[in-house]
């Protein structure tokens, strides 16, 4: 297998203008790779939403993008609050989203369903009080 | 392959251009280089908007149309104003002194763009209520938009509109309607000419969609024809009355206008360059409202802010609304028989197809180590986006190098 090719993001918690930035940046570079834009699309999607997720709830964090000819894995890593129960926060329109960040349009409770629809696995580890890590891939 | 075969209209003026970046700065496909002392237009980029030429205080960026002697060749010469060349007039209260005007510097015949976008309208209206067409359907109008999605967005290419443009539906229109009243015409003696407010409209004129050739046959600025126009315009004189459209068609003037014109509130209509990017790639990320239309205009307020126009886009508007303020909301109706379906006239088979612009290399592993070759390049470079290496920005340069087009020794500050 080769080396993967990694791209690393410091997503800013404090900037709300400035969330989607890295995802935007990721598109760009799969584009001259010349991935297949089905991929691109799922890929920019899943870490669009899960940027978002980060900025919304954990003050930011780090997103790393690593491809390699076999796929690309995307690992979010923030240092918030946690999520308390994971399977709930998967169901479809659930969110603890404030008033504030839906008048914006977010919240909708479709993040992380979102993430796992698009992607091929999705694995999430998440601590109370520490923090969450988010590993996506999409094959290739 | 297809790359490159894209015949464009925006050019480069090289004893004119000094080497200045601001065009570099502004373009947004990052097309352009400032290579031995001037500007250099790399043509699988270039989307010809037009931003260069709005930029450039040289005039060293210009853009390659037809002119008025182009049409001496035909012996029946129609002209299609676009609806933005209304908004150019001070004080105009009437269309007909602009059709008028059409007719006294020599044109047989004026079919009106804004005519054929009203009937657009209707069968869009019509297009949306299609099963199974993928939404949000995107506007084709904007040729600036079609070519930049099939450069930079493919995954949206299922979305775009197969309605050929008004201009286009005017030449065909324009045409039956000369063949009808002038039977003794052979078809290549009438001469079809776009008066345009953008380079682009001349661009896809040379190149049609994939398998479509335009019907136009000349495309002229229309700042090119507004002074002979105006010295021939009759103010107040009785001038007969020919114009064919409403509020609609005029409309399409102004960024909005397509949408609105569909009757319907579930539409996003923007414009200038920076903002239609966003939207695409926010549509992209499924981060949009749930819409059935979306217009996007290139130029900043639609058509009226095109580089070949001569008023300032929002006084433009201004006149183009007080222009449309007593007209009959469109002037051109289709019964309902003959909304049951689209005709072949109007719609276009294939788009252009999707020419990754930014592509590395074919193969993936040699594009993987190029682009770990350009970070690590990049990360040594000043970052502080310069241009005075003649790459827009830092990254720009750390790419021209990998790829063999520039050297480190570019780089100004760190040759300091």
């Amino acid at each position: 297998m080769s080396d993967a090719l990694v791209f690393h993001f410091d997503v800013d918690g404090e900037n709300f203008t400035s969330a989607g930035q890295a995802s935007t940046q990721v598109k760009k570079n799969l584009r001259q790779l010349g991935l297949p834009p089905d991929i691109i699309r799922r890929v920019s999607i899943a870490m669009y939403e899960g940027e978002i997720n980060m900025v919304i709830h954990a003050n930011g964090g780090t997103a790393d993008v690593s491809v390699t000819e076999e796929y690309v894995e995307i690992v979010l890593k923030d240092q918030g609050p946690g999520i308390p129960n994971v399977e709930q926060a998967m169901q479809e329109g659930f969110s603890t989203a404030t008033d504030s960040i839906r008048s914006l349009g977010f919240g909708a409770g479709m993040g992380l369903p979102n993430m796992k629809r698009y992607t091929d696995s999705m694995e999430i580890d998440t601590v109370i009080g520490v923090g969450t890590t988010i590993t996506m891939r999409v094959n290739l | 392959m297809t790359r490159n075969t894209y015949e464009h209209s925006v050019q480069l003026d090289v004893s004119k251009c000094t080497g200045c970046t601001n065009c570099l700065r502004r373009c947004p496909t990052e097309a352009i280089r400032i290579w031995e002392g001037h500007a250099k237009i790399n043509e699988a980029r270039c989307i010809d908007c037009g931003e260069c030429i709005r930029t450039c205080d040289n005039n060293a960026k210009k853009a390659v149309v037809g002119r008025l002697e182009d049409m001496d060749r035909f012996r029946y010469k129609i002209a299609l104003p676009a609806p933005s060349l209304y908004g150019q007039f001070d004080n105009l209260d009437d269309v007909d002194y602009v059709l008028d005007g059409l007719l006294k510097i020599g044109f047989d015949d004026v079919f009106e763009v804004s005519k054929a976008a009203e009937l657009v309208s209707a069968y869009t209206r019509q297009y949306l209520k299609t099963e199974g067409i993928k939404l949000p359907v995107i506007s084709s109008a904007c040729p600036v938009v079609v070519r930049l999605i099939a450069l930079r967005f493919p995954s949206l290419n299922d979305n775009v509109m197969h309605m050929l443009p008004p201009m286009e539906v005017a030449a065909t229109l324009a045409r039956q309607r000369a063949k009808v009243q002038h039977p003794e015409l052979a078809d290549d003696e009438i001469g079809v000419c776009f008066i345009s407010p953008c380079p682009a409209k001349a661009s896809y004129v040379k190149n049609g969609f994939a398998d479509y050739k335009s019907g136009v046959d000349v495309v002229i600025s229309m700042s090119d024809v507004y002074f002979s126009l105006i010295s021939k315009m009759s103010r107040g004189d009785d001038v007969d009355s020919m114009t064919e459209s409403g509020m609609v068609g005029i409309g399409w003037a102004t960024s909005g206008g397509e949408a609105t014109a569909l009757f319907n509130d579930e539409y996003l209509a923007a414009d200038g360059i920076e903002n239609i990017i966003n939207v695409l790639e926010q549509i992209e990320n499924g981060n949009i409202p749930p819409v059935k239309f979306i217009e996007l205009d290139a130029c900043t307020a639609g058509c009226v802010g095109g580089v070949l126009t001569v008023q300032n886009p929002y006084i433009a508007k201004t006149r183009l609304q007080s222009l449309r303020r007593y007209l009959p909301v469109s002037k051109n109706f289709l019964a309902p028989e003959d909304l049951e379906y689209i005709p072949e006239l109007y719609l276009f088979n294939d788009l252009p197809v999707y020419e990754p612009m930014s592509l590395l290399s074919h193969n993936m592993a040699e594009s993987m180590r190029m682009m770990a070759d350009i970070q690590r390049l990049r990360d040594s470079l000043p970052g502080i986006d310069c241009g005075a290496c003649g790459a827009p920005n830092c990254r720009a340069l750390a790419e021209d190098i990998i790829k063999g087009k520039a050297q480190l020794q570019d780089c100004k500050i760190l040759e300091k």
